[in-house]
């Protein structure tokens, strides 16, 4: 048996066969469509040289008209490999990872060439890369940094529209958990790798994947998509004041600010914790597991009792208004009419609503306004309710003397039949 | 003055012959007569419902946007509304139980025998009626239990074969329940119903007012034996005047209920809505339906609910027709049919309670 | 018996029968009859609440303002904008329930609680609110502004 020692004769022969088979079978299928010996040839490679022209048909490049010779270079009409992946015909081969960005940016940064093909297309992603942390890396010399083919794939690259785009909204999240937690890649760098993990359990994972709510915050609203970096400890607040506009005022002008800022604590995140935010509740300004105040302060200091009493009020007004919803259910299942009540235990809750978001003044006095408009409102339709059973109640009242009319009735002609018969 | 009117009109339209063979009606009074009440109770239940039903009339309006908001009018802005509504929903309840009543102590006291055939099958028809009447009423305040109940209820009625489907779209007006379905029971429960049981009811008494009351073979023979212990009443005025007891003490019963147990309204039917877990029907179909849970759901070849729905129609047929199956000498009756009796009120008092019991 | 002699218990009791007998009709009918009377009255709100109330009478909203009614047992947003349109709206927030205003100043709608804004059409277009609000239907009718559900099948 003939060994070839040299492995490119051996593969010089099994490309030849394959490709007098393919431009047989390409004459055939292939007879007048745009030919592109890339495809046909790649589409029977192994791993990861492996590209389908189903795979392609994917990629929003190859649907505007783009093919591989517009980033690799090459001549895509030719079947001969030696010829098509030539130097000539300015075949660049495999892209380096430091040149990818390079690569995208010569047409993505380009804004008079994007507006041949989508004007409202953002051209600065290159600019914004290079300011990332990944883009800094890169210049330093690190590969192992995202670039651009990392997070977007590569030919099958979607529109970040596309809901199977890695780029999407809904699909970010796992893009990013792709390197970011991976315990062993990240080792190196000494970061937290279990944002992902955090996130999932968060309310914004809740309303982007369970509720379907593409407004809602994923990696990159936080930190930027292509200049991708942490907001920094100091302005983490101006980050959530994007959406929580109300609380980060009512902070901006608390006590605490200016105390997170000396102490360089990060703000909101001190707190509401940064990846794994959960939906707050009032036990947070509790003593318990939950409680957050008294990770900072001494039980039994001015801020403690402020603590305390928020806790105590909001834990007054919620229970107010339970009651009062039990008391008019209580009336409506009796039949008596309440709706007007009903109407109106929407604006207590509108109180306590208001109150819990007054609390990031870390006034008490502020907070105890808005419940006691509250508590106003609850009782009253407590009130309401007590008042419409009163009124059931009178009607036992009418059932009580129309029961003795019939008993009268009843004895009258017990009377008669007794005397009939007598 | 009463009198004078009485003359007045007798002289032009003979009150008296008409009357005449009423004065001479008599009812048998043994042990087991207090059972005779309970026809005319549910009759006295029927008119009730009939009178409450006209009032409410007056503020409800059927169609799926304003039912519920109707029925919700007439319980808190009308005068009495909670009243009137709570009645007639209690008396619908009371009248079928009654009615049940009725049906088994003829069934015990064997006053189905010949001559009285068609007396029970007219009963056996109202019967049905009655129960047509629980079933539609049901619908009518399109509240979400109502809703799905009624689904279930007329997706049974599609099961039975061949003319199962087209059974059904006749009930709902359509392929779902719909506001059209409601528009078709509320015209069935004010309009076809009570046209075919005044019918029935006229049938009824008719019968019963031409052969008398019957008396149980018991004590037919006891009298037989023993001729002075038979026992006679007037009808007119010893027992009407104890039925007008009776019926007082059932409008007295009405009212406590209605006042100490108003009937809920519940929320508005939402058809986009999952049907709510352990969805029951009305207590007197839980018999029917803890049956056909009971039944697997292929038995042979057959599917359990099919067969479910034939075995209680057949049952329900033959049970019309039981008078026909009974030995038609007099004072003797089969002694199966005593046991079989036994056996269906064991059974549907039985299912009943274990359907309301049950998850 | 002779009948013009009837002994005195006996006269006592028939007294006593035709009190009770007599009493009795005229009460426990009496206690029938009343509220059947009293429910033909028709009381004095006429509207059902369901499907269809009056938010407003016309000229009782300026041009590029807003105004609260009730519908049924929630709360309904009537606006009146500066073109001259009605528009009408469940006023009941989809983030956590709260009750929504007009902003004249903004020309939206907006919720106090956290900020969110949702336009003339209903549409969340800022903030948490995760749905639209539901539009209801406007109709003038002489000079009352009604507002009724979207009719459904």
């Amino acid at each position: 048996m003939a060994i070839l020692h040299n492995k490119y004769r051996q593969f010089t022969a099994a490309r030849a066969a394959a490709l007098a088979g393919l431009l047989a079978l390409a004459a055939c299928l292939g007879y007048g469509q745009a030919v592109n010996s890339c495809l046909d040839c790649h589409s029977a490679q192994p791993g990861r040289l492996e590209v389908t022209p189903e795979k392609f048909s994917q990629d929003i490049h190859a649907q505007k008209g783009l093919t591989c010779v517009s980033c690799h270079g090459g001549d895509d009409s030719n079947y001969d490999p030696d010829q098509a992946m030539s130097r000539k015909a300015g075949w660049k081969g495999k892209i380096d990872r430091k040149q990818i960005p390079q690569l995208c940016g010569s047409c993505h940064s380009n804004p008079a060439y994007m507006r041949t093909y989508n004007p409202s297309l953002r051209t600065d992603q290159l600019d914004q890369y290079h300011t990332s942390m990944h883009g800094k890396r890169l210049a330093a010399g690190d590969t192992k940094v995202a670039v651009c083919t990392d997070c977007h794939s590569v030919h099958d690259l979607r529109a970040p529209s596309d809901l199977r785009s890695t780029v999407n909204p809904v699909n970010v999240a796992q893009t990013c958990s792709r390197c970011h937690s991976d315990a062993a890649y990240m080792k190196q760098y000494g970061i937290p790798t279990d944002q992902f993990a955090q996130y999932s359990t968060s309310v914004h994972h809740d309303a982007m994947v369970v509720r379907g709510d593409l407004s809602a915050p994923t990696c990159t609203t936080c930190h930027g998509n292509h200049g991708a970096a942490p907001p920094g400890v100091d302005k983490v607040q101006n980050v959530c004041a994007n959406c929580h506009a109300f609380q980060a005022q009512m902070y901006g002008k608390s006590s605490h600010f200016k105390a997170f800022q000396d102490k360089g604590l990060p703000g909101c995140v001190v707190c509401h914790s940064n990846h794994g935010i959960h939906m707050p509740s009032d036990a947070m300004l509790g003593t318990g597991p939950s409680g957050v105040c008294m990770k900072c302060h001494t039980p039994g200091d001015h801020c403690d009792r402020a603590r305390a009493d928020i806790l105590s009020n909001l834990t007054q007004l919620d229970g107010a208004i339970k009651q009062a919803d039990q008391s008019l259910r209580l009336a409506e299942s009796s039949g008596m009419e309440v709706s007007e009540a009903r109407l109106s235990q929407d604006q207590a809750v509108d109180s306590l609503t208001k109150a819990r978001v007054t609390i990031h003044t870390f006034q008490p006095a502020l907070v105890n306004e808005d419940i006691q408009a509250g508590m106003k409102i609850a009782s009253a339709n407590q009130k309401a309710g007590q008042d419409a059973m009163v009124e059931r109640n009178h009607r036992r009242i009418g059932l009580g003397i129309c029961l003795i009319a019939i008993g009268l009735m009843l004895v009258g002609l017990w009377l008669y039949i007794k005397k009939l018969e007598s | 003055m009463i009198a004078s009117l009485i003359r007045w009109l007798d002289e032009r339209l003979d009150l008296e012959g008409l009357i005449a063979p009423f004065k001479h009606k008599t009812v048998p009074t043994h042990r087991f007569s207090y059972w005779y009440f309970f026809g005319g109770v549910t009759l006295f239940l029927f008119i009730i419902q009939v009178l409450t039903g006209i009032l409410l009339l007056l503020y409800y309006r059927p169609g799926a946007n304003e039912a519920y908001e109707s029925v919700q009018y007439i319980m808190t802005r009308v005068q009495f509304g909670w009243l009137i509504r709570s009645i007639h929903a209690w008396a619908a309840n009371l009248m079928i139980f009654t009615a049940f009543v009725h049906m088994f102590s003829v069934l015990f006291l064997k006053a189905y025998r010949k001559p009285r055939e068609l007396t029970w099958v007219t009963g056996m028809l109202l019967l049905f009626l009655v129960m047509g009447f629980g079933f539609s009423g049901y619908l009518l305040p399109w509240n979400t239990l109502a809703f799905f109940a009624t689904k279930v209820g007329t997706e049974m009625a599609g099961q039975v074969p061949f003319v199962g489907k087209a059974m059904m779209i006749f009930l709902r007006g359509g392929p779902e329940v719909t506001g059209a379905t409601l528009t078709r029971f509320f015209g069935f429960h004010v309009a076809v119903l009570p046209g075919l049981v005044t019918v029935l009811i006229a049938m009824h008494l008719f019968f019963v007012q031409r052969q008398g009351m019957s008396v149980p073979p018991k004590i037919e023979a006891e009298w037989i034996e023993n001729p002075s212990a038979r026992r006679e009443m007037k009808f007119f005025p010893n027992f009407a005047l104890r039925e007008m007891m009776a019926w007082y003490v059932a409008m007295g019963v009405l009212g406590a209920l209605a006042a100490f147990f108003p009937w809920n309204l519940s929320t508005k039917a939402d058809p986009f809505v999952s049907a709510p877990a352990g969805i029951k029907p009305e207590w007197y179909f839980l018999f029917m339906f803890q049956t056909l849970k009971l039944i697997p759901s292929k038995v042979w070849f057959v599917d359990g609910e099919v067969l479910g729905i034939l075995g209680c129609s057949m049952a329900g047929l033959l049970w019309m027709l039981l008078p026909f199956f009974e030995s038609d000498k007099a004072g003797r009756s089969k002694a199966w049919i005593t046991g079989l009796s036994v056996f269906a009120l064991v059974y549907v008092v039985g299912m009943s309670v274990y359907g309301y019991l049950a998850q | 018996m002779c009948a013009d002699q009837i002994p005195p218990h006996d006269a006592s009791r028939r007294r006593a029968i035709e009190i009770f007998l007599g009493g009795g009709i005229l009460a426990s009918l009496a206690s029938f009859l009343y509220p059947v009377l009293r429910y033909f009255v028709p009381p004095a709100v006429i509207d059902l609440g369901g499907d269809e109330v009056v938010a407003a009478k016309a000229g009782d909203l300026k041009p590029n303002s807003g105004k609260i009614f009730r519908f049924g047992s929630h709360p309904g947003l009537l606006i009146l904008a500066s073109d001259g349109s009605y528009r009408a709206l469940s006023a009941t927030c989809t983030h956590l329930g709260c009750t929504v205003q007009y902003r004249s100043d903004l020309r939206e709608i907006w919720c106090a609680c956290h900020n969110g804004i949702y336009d003339l059409n209903g549409r969340n277009v800022s903030g948490p609110p995760p749905r639209p609000l539901t539009v209801f239907d406007v109709h003038e009718r002489g000079d009352e502004i009604v507002v009724s559900r979207k009719r459904e099948a």
